[in-house]
């Protein structure tokens, strides 16, 4: 067991990667038996990823170094600097893992009976395992170089998979808007590794913080931007959010949710580079600005844009640009009063604004893929995503329909749902820094109930349309899918105390805390 | 080689990166628009490989060369290994365009958009 915890970082990535090329084979004997190993080997990742998450929370960092005598040994013996490529678990790693974990599971269970239909199913799942692959590397990475490789991995599985169905003309479109955005992005990370690497020869992110800190330079700024401006992108904010909606509608349903989590693995890279890589810059404050200036657009342009909407899965995306906002307006205000140490230690609001977050993505990452998956659900039976040609559908539906309440009160921050516990926290935490953010973070939290209860009526309530008379409630493995995430929901609301303190608190200190981070992989300065 | 100047490779990975954003930018042609981004692709492995060049360098192989200042090698595994993933990248971006050829009979990113709003 102790082996098991040890070598987890680098098999939470292996295993992935390993039944991604297993799966082609397996899948020419039986298809059940690649079903299984699909289901099999993500239920072990998942299993894997909670016990090294808590022995993060328990040991903290956790460091591997790939081909090392010994894995911790990071820096070997008679060097300086570390050469070898390592994996650095922090709380901030560990707790993006979990999500990833339990989201790619529930999406591969939900694809087992929504893509039922479509040929080419077993390069579906080498794709999708090929994606949890890119997923994991990007979170569990301590080298720049390996986080553009992993995010390739990621955007190039992704983008197939978007374009999966190519029988339609719009996945095709969608699919081609993502992976040229994602190669543009990708291209910008690696030139901003390139000018990292040529300041300081290493592409360790832990050695390269320690670099800048020491001496900060003009071309250290523009390797920021790049960097900041490639992840934005990725994740979709606001001025550079226009392929989001087109990719996320035409996606078969199970890949949509997965795509929410790499745009949260993108938030993530951004936050490890303005936060470990950048910790210790004099611009922090102007950068947490930049963020929360862009947050509150991000807010607030995306849920404009989805009261408009009449395709349901696109109303859903620009939903999820909208909730994308709150995590970079908290996060930006954690870090734009990161200098002040009384304010980001245990008891101050930076520290909460930070928290509260980071708990928002938990929480995102829990119902916006159930959300998703209702819409794929719709869409499964009544074969189109305009909601004026649906219509009672509660009455064939129960299940999908009770799903899609539980949804819809969390995204809307309706007490006690898990989603107004991390509104809450980022509503307080920023009042402080100032109350118009608090007001305008209402504001949009009141038009998203307001659409969804207009999309939730339009699709589901009415009488009975002669149409879909024949519908009837989604396989059972799709439900299962959306109860592992209702669960999730459930959970969090009945116990938001507990996650804040476990899994919530050692994440953010994680992030404001660089030099912990950079200690555990150049050891203490003698 | 020890005649042009060193920063000559950095210009042009500079002139490279700058004309194949206008091209992704301003051209609607979905085949030029791979062929810019491909450019992009260009420009910046040259940037890599540019920055671990050391004037009147060797090839970095300890074993049997004589003592002599050595290029660094690890620009050059990054070169290839984006190479790599640009091949997987270019190779998609082709199959999709195909597909958007069949679909909508039109290359024009104007006439074969579907998806609005």
């Amino acid at each position: 067991m102790a082996a098991l915890i040890t070598h987890s970082p680098i098999l939470i990535i292996a295993i992935p990667l390993a039944a991604a090329f297993l799966t082609p084979l397996i899948g020419m004997a039986s298809k059940k038996a690649r079903n299984a190993l699909v289901v099999v080997s993500l239920t072990f990742v998942v299993f894997l990823v909670f016990a090294l998450a808590r022995d993060v929370v328990i040991n903290g960092i956790h460091v591997y170094t790939l081909g090392a005598a010994s894995p911790d040994l990071s820096i070997p013996t008679g060097f300086m600097v570390p050469v070898r490529i390592i994996l650095e678990v922090d709380g901030m790693s560990a707790f993006f893992g979990i999500i990833w974990a339990i989201v790619s599971l529930a999406a591969a269970i939900y694809s087992l009976s929504h893509i039922a239909s479509e040929t080419g199913q077993t390069r579906f799942y080498t794709l999708l395992l090929l994606m949890v692959t890119g997923g994991f590397g990007m979170m569990f990475t301590g080298d720049l170089f390996n986080l553009f490789v992993f995010l390739e991995i990621a955007s190039i599985s992704g983008g197939a998979l978007i374009a999966f169905r190519t029988k339609f003309a719009d996945t095709q479109e969608g699919g081609f808007k993502y992976i040229v955005v994602s190669a543009i992005a990708g291209l910008m990370v690696l030139f901003a590794t390139g000018i990292l690497y040529a300041q300081y020869n290493s592409l360790n992110i832990a050695f390269l913080a320690q670099a800048i800190q020491d001496n900060y330079t003009a071309l250290d700024t523009i390797a920021l931007a790049l960097l900041l401006i490639a992840f934005a992108m990725k994740t979709g904010m606001v001025p550079l959010h226009l392929w989001f909606p087109d990719a996320y509608s035409v996606a078969p349903a199970s890949i949509t949710g997965m795509l929410v989590i790499t745009s949260h693995a993108c938030m993530y890279a951004a936050f490890r580079v303005c936060f470990t890589l950048y910790g210790g810059m004099p611009d922090a404050p102007v950068v947490g600005w930049i963020l929360i200036v862009i947050g509150l657009l991000t807010m607030f342009v995306g849920v404009t844009m989805a009261v408009f909407q009449k395709d349901v899965m696109r109303f859903m995306s620009y939903h999820a640009i909208s909730q994308l906002g709150y995590m970079w307006l908290g996060v930006g205000v954690g870090l734009a009063v990161l200098g002040n140490p009384a304010l980001v230690n245990p008891g101050g609001w930076g520290r909460e604004a930070v928290s509260g977050g980071i708990f928002h993505i938990l929480n995102h990452a829990m119902y916006k893929p159930l959300l998703f998956f209702t819409g794929g659900a719709l869409f499964h039976y009544t074969g189109t995503r305009d909601l004026t040609k649906m219509g009672g559908l509660a009455h064939k539906m129960k299940w999908t329909t009770i799903l899609y309440i539980i949804g819809t009160l969390s995204i809307s921050g309706i007490p006690p749902l898990n989603g107004f516990s991390s509104k809450i926290l980022i509503y307080e935490s920023v009042y402080q820094f100032h109350p118009i953010l608090t007001i305008t973070g209402i504001v949009v939290s009141i038009l998203t109930l307001a659409s969804f209860t207009k999309a939730f009526h339009s699709a589901f309530m009415g009488a009975e349309l002669p149409e879909y008379k024949g519908v009837k409630e989604v396989p059972r493995s799709m439900l299962i899918a959306m109860g592992i995430l209702a669960a999730g929901i459930v959970f969090i609301t009945l116990f938001p105390s507990l996650i804040v303190d476990s899994t919530i608190h050692p994440a953010a200190d994680a992030l404001i805390h660089q030099e912990t981070y950079i200690t555990a992989v150049m050891g203490v300065a003698p | 080689m020890a005649h042009i100047p060193l920063n000559f490779p950095f210009l042009a990975a500079a002139l490279l990166v700058g004309v194949s954003l206008y091209i992704i930018i301003f051209k609607k042609n979905l085949i030029k628009l791979i062929m810019g981004i491909t450019m992009m692709a260009s420009g910046v492995n040259l940037f890599l490989v540019a920055l671990g060049y050391r004037a009147g360098g060797g090839a970095p192989i300890y074993t049997g060369t004589p003592e002599e200042t050595m290029v660094l090698p690890v620009p050059q595994a990054l070169t290839l290994t984006s190479i790599v993933i640009n091949v997987a990248v270019l190779a998609l971006m082709l199959t999709m365009a195909i597909h958007i050829y069949r679909h909508t009979g039109s290359l024009d990113s104007k006439k074969s958009r579907k998806l609005k709003g």
